[in-house]
């Protein structure tokens, strides 16, 4: 191929302009829930080591923890948990070759979104 | 680490608004990504109005009919104007597709157009795919064998030749690796949706004889595992094709191989 100087040449727009697919939007939140629930995570651990190191801190940590924010982070954690959990199984499911035709790809990204809010949900009526 | 943004020469602005057509009352709005290398600036998006009375039903017409009555300066590519040469492909209203065969009637609101995404750009519509092409000459796309040429032909069964069915079809118009979000990130080194549907194309094909290698080449944390299964290739192809089921197969194959 010959070697052409490519000069100034823009790279063309991408992003901004592709319209978001249910199936690509349902991709891209597997790795947000995945990531955000590193934070839920390290809440939770902090929560655990505040009990271990006596009942001052505990007792700070807590009130953060019950408070209507840590309870609405906590409540956000369960769904990520939830819809990463779900979207796990859809990668399994495609794995084993199955899933991939276009109305299949959408009924599977349908049950990973309703499957979250099922199980979070069924996580919360159990607490 | 994925660059979201667009470099600072490559963020579009307003352009021109060319004048609507005299007389005509069945008007439809394009928004056209332009740049040219001569004038030095930013990238911008030019309105043109186009009476649909006496256009043809595809985008293309009406990118012909732009270039024809309105401005010729407009650049594109495109050839059969049926959808099998793959040269038209480009971003319209959202979705790679080719011109030629996407009709204006599928589109709500004004036309805009754009280059195939996260390419360098030639002039206006048209892309640079050298590196496209490249990825595809990379994964041997041709008929590899060891034994000695037969007589007449290579043959195949029935059976193994529809194995073929939906990977041979393929026109290489880069519209599935360019709406490729792992492509646009990674496209050094992955190799994207096409090169790995015509990869698989040749493993799957009974008559090869380099299976072995071919799948060696593949087993890459890039080339081929950059795929998180986004399947925006597989929706956007214009030719119904499905590279996410074929590069799915690929790994399928790496993973039998090596149990």
């Amino acid at each position: 191929m010959a070697d052409v100087n490519r000069g100034n040449r823009p790279l063309s727009p991408h992003l901004t302009i592709y319209r978001p697919q249910f199936t690509s939007v349902t991709s891209i939140l597997t790795r947000i829930t995945g990531n955000a629930l590193i934070v839920g995570t390290l809440l939770t651990v902090w929560w655990l080591i505040a009990l271990a190191s006596g009942p001052e801190y505990f007792e700070c940590a807590n009130a953060v923890m019950t408070s209507w924010f840590g309870k609405l982070v906590m409540l956000g954690s369960l769904w990520a948990l939830s819809y990463h959990y779900m979207a796990g199984l859809r990668h399994l499911w495609w794995d084993s070759g199955r899933g991939f035709e276009l109305d299949k790809a959408r009924t599977l990204a349908i049950v990973v979104v309703a499957g979250s809010f099922v199980l979070t949900i069924l996580a919360l009526l159990i607490i | 680490m994925a660059e979201f943004r667009l470099p600072k020469n490559s963020r579009m602005v307003t352009g021109k608004t060319w004048p609507k057509p005299e007389g005509a009352t069945n008007v439809r709005k394009f928004q056209i990504y332009r740049w040219n290398e001569e004038d030095g600036k930013n990238p911008q998006v030019d309105t043109y109005f186009v009476d649909l009375d006496t256009c043809g039903p595809m985008v293309l017409d009406a990118l012909i009919k732009i270039k024809t009555d309105i401005d010729p300066t407009l650049a594109f590519r495109r050839s059969c104007r049926e959808g099998i040469c793959g040269s038209c492909a480009m971003n319209i209203d959202g979705i790679n597709t080719l011109a030629c065969i996407y009709g204006m009637d599928e589109i709500k609101g004004d036309v805009k157009i754009y280059p195939l995404p996260h390419m360098p750009v030639v002039r206006d519509l048209i892309p640079d795919l050298t590196h496209f092409y490249a990825q595809h000459a990379s994964i041997m796309p041709w008929l590899e064998t060891k034994t000695n040429r037969p007589a007449k032909e290579w043959k195949q069964s029935i059976a193994d030749r529809k194995k073929l069915d939906g990977l041979y079809e393929c026109v290489m118009c880069a519209s599935c690796s360019t709406s490729c979000p792992s492509y646009w990130w990674n496209g050094d080194k992955y190799l994207g949706p096409a090169a790995l549907l015509h990869a698989y194309r040749w493993i799957i094909d009974s008559r090869d004889e380099a299976t072995g290698e071919r799948l060696d080449e593949l087993d890459d944390p890039f080339k081929l595992y950059r795929c998180h299964t986004i399947m925006n290739c597989a929706k956007t192809c214009p030719k119904g094709l499905n590279p996410a089921k074929a590069i799915a197969e690929i790994k399928q194959l790496l993973v039998e191989r090596a149990a």
